[in-house]
């Protein structure tokens, strides 16, 4: 007998009886303004929200925000401009060099701050964490109550995915805050409202 | 890089050496249990999240072998490999086999307390691998060739001062400096090199799911996917009992996971696996190590419930002054204790005593494990079994003989209280464990008994 099969068999021989699962695993959260909300716990992981009415007002806002920034990358396509770093790479490596991401993605989740990122929006998997900094680009009216309102939205059937929260930090000094660990050393959220 | 063979009585006289340092390893902790508490106060569904986190446990106990097969089979069609592996030999050598046959030696690895219980680092670097831990904790303690002391919090034990000093000799960081900005920062740009130049990652995996053949590695720093989206080759290690049936349950486990361990609302990155990426091999090795006969031990199996966010650790009086290294096992703490002693009686008899039995551990437990109940257990079934030291074993049949004789308890209690008021030395000693950090109570002048039997008539 394999060593899957004696697995198998051991686990059959030791497991308990038979339970059901619970009836529900949902909960709501009732918000009174889920924008609000999401706005104040990115806020607490430090991620600045910028609302921006359209396209051209992203530009603008990118623009003023980091357009002294050298080697910018895009996916959105109001910011094909923008963009001074080609995303056409066939070594992911070659990211390595980016200092600015602004990337669309899915949806975002108001009681953590987490955004959605998945294969759907990427060329390559690595840009939301090789970059030194990243912008997120959602639409104003997806923004879910909580986790169990993002599963039920998650129909993304794509090979790999990403609740990302804020930039990335670490405590692991004597449990004093660092931002910008390995990943995106700073985190804004643009808000779309169009 | 097991280093200590104390029990955790002697480690933690060790531990304790210098008051001012426990007092602050004390503190420190305390502060994170206390996050946890504000944070997880914030829902008011917390009780009822817990209970379902427990109940999908339950189901997933009881479903395992379905589960697995399931998750196997999804997996498969995901263009994932799927291994097995009996003990944490098996799993370090299939490690090894692919490694060698992409002639590959040198990988980064994120945080997996299953290779850290396979000693795999240890195996891997005999057979000539060299393994970089990439999460900021777990590569200060490799680089000090001790294991982690806490399985969210690896270095928790070290103040920046230690630190700053690893780091001056290995990382070329200015001589005394501190600052755990500046030391971070070094630390980053160390490992950026070393995901660059990298072509295999290990992660561990925080949740399997049955219904997709995904996995989920969640991160503060990013580590994990910076390893594995860069590698030619990502190779996952979960025990089996990370397995959870579908994936509208990480609503409910995701919520719970980083409130109980750190506070934070959510870890920064929750990465879900499911295909490899164009060109890339991606491979999950699925652990038993002692699990399948933990599953079948009925008052021990709810171990297998645990998410890993250690809030047990951060909460237990007996943890937070002794620390992570005196239970010298991959994972410390009262779950630590509760795990250890399935994998080895003879060498983790002691754990299951390194606790007061106050119940707070499992009063913080996301899934509602039992584990001073299981302590408690555990104790029995050691003792019974002849593991217990004998100096211990001597005292519990002395207590039994005493306890089961009404006559010889009342007069070896009236010795008792007499020779502490007329001969209080012969107690106040170090023969005496009980003296140990503290004194010893006055004797009162009656027992309970005498008063009652005095005064019952009045």
């Amino acid at each position: 007998m394999g060593t899957r099969e004696m697995m198998l068999e051991k686990i059959r021989q030791n497991k308990p009886a038979a339970t059901q699962l619970p009836e529900s695993w949902y909960f709501d959260s009732e918000y009174a303004d889920t924008e609000a909300k999401f706005t104040e716990t990115l806020q607490a992981i430090f991620t600045q929200v910028v609302v921006v009415k359209n396209g051209e007002e992203l530009l603008e806002k990118a623009t003023e925000m980091f357009g002294d920034v050298v080697n910018r990358a895009s996916t959105v396509p109001a910011l094909a401009g923008w963009a001074d770093f080609s995303l056409q790479v066939a070594d992911p490596h070659e990211l390595e060099l980016i200092e600015m991401a602004i990337l669309e993605a899915d949806f975002g989740v108001a009681e953590n701050g987490a955004v959605w990122i998945s294969d759907q929006y990427l060329t390559h998997r690595v840009l939301p964490f090789i970059t030194q900094n990243l912008a997120f680009v959602i639409r104003r009216n997806a923004i879910v109550n909580n986790m169990h309102d993002a599963y039920l939205r998650l129909t993304d059937t794509t090979g790999w995915g990403c609740f990302i929260a804020g930039p990335s930090k670490t405590a692991d000094i004597e449990q004093s805050l660092v931002i910008g660990a390995h990943g995106a050393r700073s985190m804004v959220i643009f808000l779309l409202d169009s | 890089m097991s280093k200590t063979t104390m029990d955790h009585a002697e480690a933690s006289v060790a531990f304790n050496k210098d008051e001012s340092y426990v007092d602050w390893h004390d503190e420190t902790l305390w502060f994170v249990r206390q996050k946890r508490d504000r944070s997880s106060k914030l829902l008011p569904e917390w009780e009822q999240l817990r209970n379902t986190a427990s109940q999908i446990k339950d189901y997933v106990l009881s479903h395992m072998d379905e589960l697995l097969l399931s998750f196997e089979q999804k997996a498969k069609e995901n263009g994932v490999h799927v291994h097995w592996a009996y003990n944490a030999a098996e799993h370090n050598e299939i490690v090894l086999g692919l490694l060698n046959r992409n002639r590959i030696t040198k990988m980064v690895k994120s945080k997996s307390m299953l290779t850290e219980e396979c000693h795999m680092n240890e195996f891997l670097s005999q057979n000539g691998i060299e393994v970089i831990d990439t999460d900021l904790g777990e590569r200060i303690v490799q680089l000090r060739q001790e294991p982690p002391s806490h399985i969210v919090l690896p270095a928790i034990h070290l103040k920046k001062k230690d630190i700053g000093d690893l780091f001056h000799e290995h990382l070329g960081t200015d001589a005394g400096a501190t600052d755990p900005q500046y030391l971070a920062e070094a630390a980053r740009q160390h490992l950026r090199d070393k995901f660059l130049t990298r072509r295999a990652a290990l992660t561990g995996v925080n949740f399997a799911i049955a219904d997709t053949g995904g996995f989920v590695v969640a991160t503060n720093e990013g580590n994990a996917d910076m390893g594995a989206h860069l590698a030619d080759i990502h190779i996952a290690s979960m025990g089996f009992e990370k397995i959870i049936p579908r994936q509208e349950h990480l609503g409910v486990f995701l919520r719970l996971l980083a409130r109980s361990a750190t506070g934070q609302p959510v870890t920064t990155y929750n990465s879900h696996f499911k295909k490899p990426r164009d060109g890339q091999e991606m491979h999950i090795i699925i652990v038993d190590n002692g699990r399948t006969a933990q599953l079948g031990r009925e008052d021990f199996r709810n171990s297998l419930k645990c998410i890993r966010c250690g809030a047990c650790m951060n909460t237990c009086p007996v943890y937070r002054r002794s620390g992570g290294h005196s239970y010298h096992n991959a994972v410390a703490g009262p779950i630590g204790s509760i795990l250890a002693p399935n994998l080895d009686m003879t060498k983790n008899a002691d754990l299951p005593f390194a606790s007061t039995l106050c119940g707070s551990c499992s009063n913080v437990c996301p899934v509602k494990i039992d584990i001073h109940d299981q302590l408690y257990k555990w104790r029995q079934v050691l003792a019974k079994g002849g593991y217990v030291p004998k100096a211990k074993e001597a005292g519990i049949k002395a207590m039994s003989a005493v306890l089961s004789q009404p006559r010889f308890y009342q007069w070896s209690g009236k010795l008792g209280r007499s020779v502490m008021r007329i001969m209080p030395f012969m107690v106040n000693n170090q023969l005496n464990p009980w003296y140990k950090n503290r004194e010893m109570p006055e004797p009162p002048k009656e027992s309970f008994r005498d008063w009652y039997v005095n005064n019952r008539r009045k």
